[in-house]
């Protein structure tokens, strides 16, 4: 599964991490919906720490689509928000 | 719903709606380098605006410091000449000051990260400029050969959702930097609407001006003393004369004493 972080690149998550990175995706969506920012901010650091930590990042000059977007790190609950309702 | 999935049909949404439309797959590839070219461009502009923007935001907050340590040493002395509702004034100066310097030191830190992400894009965009200058090349002569689309919609998609992501980061550089901004002005606003005492130095603020007038006054209190301590030890038949001789730093002592309440009225105004 080719996951992007937005404003920094791509990686390759192996299913066997999916879960965990689709749980706290889960955690974040709860966050978003009850307006809680502090509990949106973790789940967003942690989601990012995870995929970094466990998938591989592709190269530079990769030009692959991704098949999962994660909100750029240090992203506010309204950011993410504006993004969201903005649509395209 | 899964918030990477959403994010995930917004940026390929934006990807395809930013794909040029070509009548074949050269003129697509070559519309996708020309494109990847300009993102990269404006992307450095961006950098470039960010780095303008940081300098500002630390220049603002070295002036703050200063004022704030000029604050603390005002508010010792005016303590030490017993003027305590001063030394407290300037002290809520102080804190209107930490304040400001507080909501900086934040702002200087979002940018901070704007800038890290910046460059991660332009570094990217620039290895994705390298390899796809190559790459359209082979394509077209593929397609030239075989009249087959070779990849070239799954690669130009790509490369679109790529600048799509660089487009959202800069967009997010850019709101950071207009919220600077109009903080800076608001600091800019503070300072020239004397709600902060003037950081250029230009004029002596207020409180220093208070300071100045009792400092002025305690000398002169302290002259007077001198003198009537001169005149109670002189004898009674040497008055003329050092009286006489008294009137000049009297009348010296008269014109400080004016000049204090002079600059006194002039800061109230």
């Amino acid at each position: 599964m080719i996951v992007r972080i937005l404003g920094d690149r791509l990686y390759d998550v192996s299913d066997r991490d999916l879960p965990g990175i689709e749980r706290l995706d889960t955690d974040m969506d709860t966050a978003l919906k009850a307006g809680d920012e502090p509990a949106f901010s973790a789940a967003l650091a942690e989601l990012i720490a995870k995929v970094r930590s466990t998938a591989s990042a592709l190269a530079d000059d990769d030009d692959r689509k991704s098949d999962l977007v994660i909100p750029p790190e240090g992203a506010t609950l309204q950011e993410v928000r504006d993004i969201l309702d903005a649509g395209v | 719903m899964s918030v990477m999935k959403r994010l995930s049909g917004i940026v390929q949404a934006k990807a395809n709606k930013a794909l040029d439309k070509a009548e074949n797959p050269a003129d697509m590839l070559d519309l996708t380098y020309e494109k990847q070219l300009e993102n990269l461009q404006k992307v450095r502009r961006a950098l470039a605006d960010v780095a303008t923007a940081k300098k500002r935001l630390e220049l603002q907050a070295n002036d703050l410091k200063t004022q704030a340590d000029k604050l603390q040493s005002q508010a010792k002395q005016a303590l030490s000449q017993g003027q305590e509702d001063l030394a407290r004034e300037a002290l809520a100066r102080r804190a209107t000051i930490g304040e400001q310097l507080e909501g900086l030191g934040t702002q200087h830190q979002q940018v901070d990260a704007q800038q890290a992400q910046l460059t991660q894009t332009s570094q990217r965009l620039s290895a994705q400029i390298e390899s796809f200058r190559t790459k359209k090349e082979t394509m077209k002569a593929t397609y030239q050969a075989s009249k087959a689309e070779a990849g070239v919609g799954e690669a130009v998609s790509g490369i679109s959702e790529s600048m799509t992501d660089a487009g959202m980061t800069m967009q997010r550089a850019q709101d950071k930097i207009a919220q600077m901004q109009a903080r800076s002005a608001a600091v800019d606003e503070l300072l020239t609407s004397g709600a902060l005492p003037d950081i250029t130095g230009s004029a002596p603020d207020d409180i220093q001006q208070q300071l100045n007038a009792a400092s002025a006054q305690s000398d002169v209190d302290a002259q007077l003393a001198a003198m009537k301590a001169e005149l109670a030890s002189s004898a009674p038949e040497a008055l003329p004369a050092s009286s006489a001789g008294a009137s000049a730093p009297a009348g010296s002592a008269d014109d400080i004493a004016e000049a204090s309440v002079e600059t006194s009225d002039g800061a109230g105004q």
